[in-house]
């Protein structure tokens, strides 16, 4: 073992991994939020809800159909995603056109009852979800021990992150998404189903909530209030990246779950807040975000 | 007087009626707590409603403005009047560093911002040691008011709730109904005509986020001077989104809706206590109802059927 500014390296490499797989949820939570405020301009209040609804559906197959953790990996964001498609059609469709706080209430309403009734049903001490077993144990990498899981979160999102990136800035379908973000009305007047593709994102978006949340699932308990604790974090990560790109959410999400790590090792009281101080000052200093466009 | 129209002065004497003759049918614990939340609610609504700025972080004020009048009446031993005028004013200390911060941004991000903030008061509140941490701010004493009458009577302090609850209320229809709350309300419809017709819109904003979170303070001091013990719940983010609730239930941008909102809201948490852990659900019901078939509230309603400002 060696030390690094007097602190321990194993601690500094630790606590710079824990860093990371935060960062990463961080990045695939403010990723989905980001998609889908781009097509409905709203602010998706239930997507730390729909997070956890992701860990769950991930232990109740496990528990009660005994399918596995890499189906989960597929299934969960698909019925969560099929989930969205419902909300959406059923609710949030229906608020586009009045002023964007009503989708805002509208969603903090829903993560109300999606939470609620979880924990009714679970308690909030929630449920232990095993490491599946090709992934347990850990790998030496010379300079620390890393527990194979961890390193297959932050593998598994960053994967994902630019598998996103890659569909929507390389592929047709993302410039025709992109391009319904820019201008609706134009895209439609090309035949393209504007509201289906609305839908369609809204699914993708909270879809990829719920692929997180299957990834968080052995490493946080599965308990309802997982996701209410972190996505008013990833609120203020979003806030410091701006919504203005897919890539520079991406980016400031690792980012801040780095900086986040650090602060554990070098002033542990302020590790909780860490991220708020560095939104007022991004807000101080660049008012739109470090990728955003324009004031608002 | 104070620019009633003959509804608002209907209203107005119905409300003054209840709260004059309640005390003789229910406890006065509730309606006090009734009382302190229609205050935290109408500070709310004068921002949402009026200025149409959603807060998603009032409950740092509310719960600060708590923990402040708390500490000043039990380590202090300040008069009870003052505990809470401090809890007041620093709500409004906080609502102008927030404010300060957030008013550039509009919509969504003003939403996030707040919320962000008041997270992080909550993390504050939980580390600081005046705070007391998850016991909070236990046996504070309701004192004696002007060092003269003593508060321990629950008749006593209700009457004195109910007089700052009614100073309050005139004072945000005064503000609602000035030539400021004209311009508030411009801001709502058309900001940008409201600036290119000269005002200054973010100064507006700011003056009256400091208005709304210094109302939330007092509201906030008022229930922790009633109970004696000023917690991390009220400064925790459910909070915000009970009063939320409360403003938009009674009716968003109706001087009397707030408080129709937080009465129902607390009876229902009061009354249907078997509820227990579905209360969180059912708020969430009523929540998705409003904003799906009641977006005006009840009184927003009432007030469209009978075409009249409430």
């Amino acid at each position: 073992m060696f030390m690094i500014f007097g602190y321990p390296s194993a601690l500094l490499f630790g606590q710079l991994l824990l860093g990371l797989i935060n960062g990463a949820f961080y990045a695939l939570l403010s990723l989905g939020l980001a998609i889908i405020f781009g097509m409905l301009n709203i602010v998706n209040f239930s997507h730390g809800a729909l997070f956890m609804l992701g860990a769950f559906v991930a232990w109740g197959l496990l528990e009660f159909l005994g399918i596995s953790y890499w189906w989960s990996l597929l299934l969960a964001p698909i019925i969560v995603g099929a989930f969205g498609v419902l909300l959406e059609k059923v609710f949030i469709a229906r608020l586009y056109k009045l002023d964007h706080l009503y989708g805002l209430l509208l969603t903090f309403g829903l993560a109300l009852v999606i939470e609620g009734l979880a924990r009714n049903q679970f308690g909030s001490s929630g449920m232990p979800f095993a490491i599946p077993k090709q992934l347990q144990g850990a790998t030496d990498l010379g300079f620390m021990f890393m527990p194979n899981y961890r390193g297959w979160v932050v593998a598994a999102s960053a994967g994902m992150c630019l598998l996103v990136w890659l569909v929507i800035e390389k592929t047709s379908l993302g410039a025709t998404l992109r391009a319904a973000t820019e201008n609706p009305a134009i895209v439609q007047s090309f035949g393209i189903n504007v509201p289906r593709m609305i839908t369609l994102t809204y699914a993708a978006g909270v879809a990829l909530a719920a692929f997180a949340g299957v990834l968080a699932a052995p490493i946080y308990s599965v308990n309802p209030n997982m996701g209410a604790s972190f996505i008013i974090t990833v609120f203020a990560v979003v806030v410091i990246g701006g919504m203005g790109s897919i890539a520079g959410s991406i980016v400031t999400g690792f980012g801040l779950g780095i900086v986040e790590g650090l602060t554990k090792v070098f002033y542990p009281q302020g590790s909780s807040v860490v991220i708020f101080v560095v939104m007022v000052i991004v807000l101080l200093t660049r008012p739109a975000g470090l990728f955003g466009k324009g004031g608002h | 007087m104070f620019g009633f129209s003959r509804p608002q002065g209907i209203s107005f004497v119905i409300m003054l009626a209840a709260v004059i003759i309640s005390p003789a049918f229910f406890y006065p614990i509730l309606l006090m707590k009734v009382l302190c939340f229609a205050l935290f609610a109408c500070a709310y609504n004068l921002l949402i409603g009026y200025v149409g700025l959603g807060s998603f972080g009032h409950a740092a004020f509310f719960g600060m403005g708590g923990y402040v009048a708390a500490y000043a009446a039990k380590k202090w031993g300040l008069d009870p009047a003052l505990a809470i005028i401090a809890g007041g004013l620093v709500g409004a200390a906080l609502g102008a560093v927030f404010g300060w911060l957030a008013i550039g941004r509009q919509g969504i991000y003003f939403a996030m911002i707040t919320l962000a903030l008041s997270q992080m008061v909550f993390f504050f509140c939980t580390q600081a040691s005046f705070t007391g941490g998850e016991d909070g701010i236990q046996q504070v004493p309701r004192g004696k008011l002007f060092g003269m009458i003593s508060l321990q009577d629950d008749m006593a302090m209700y009457t004195v709730v109910a007089v700052i609850f009614l100073v309050t209320f005139l004072l945000i229809h005064r503000i609602v109904h000035s030539p400021f709350g004209q311009v508030l309300k411009a801001i709502r419809e058309n900001e940008p005509r409201a600036t290119s017709l000269g005002y200054r819109t973010d100064d507006y904003k700011m003056l009256v986020f400091i208005l709304s979170a210094g109302i939330a303070g007092i509201a906030g001091g008022t229930k922790s001077i009633v109970f004696g013990i000023a917690t991390l719940t009220d400064v925790a983010n459910a909070q915000s989104g009970e009063v939320i609730l409360m403003t938009l239930v009674g009716g968003m941008g109706t001087i009397f809706g707030p408080v129709l909102g937080a009465l129902i809201l607390n009876f229902i948490e009061s009354y249907l206590a078997q509820l227990g852990a579905w209360f969180a659900v059912t708020q969430g019901v009523i929540f998705v109802l409003c904003i799906m078939f009641f977006r005006r509230g009840i009184l927003g309603e009432l007030a469209a059927r009978l075409k009249v400002a409430l």
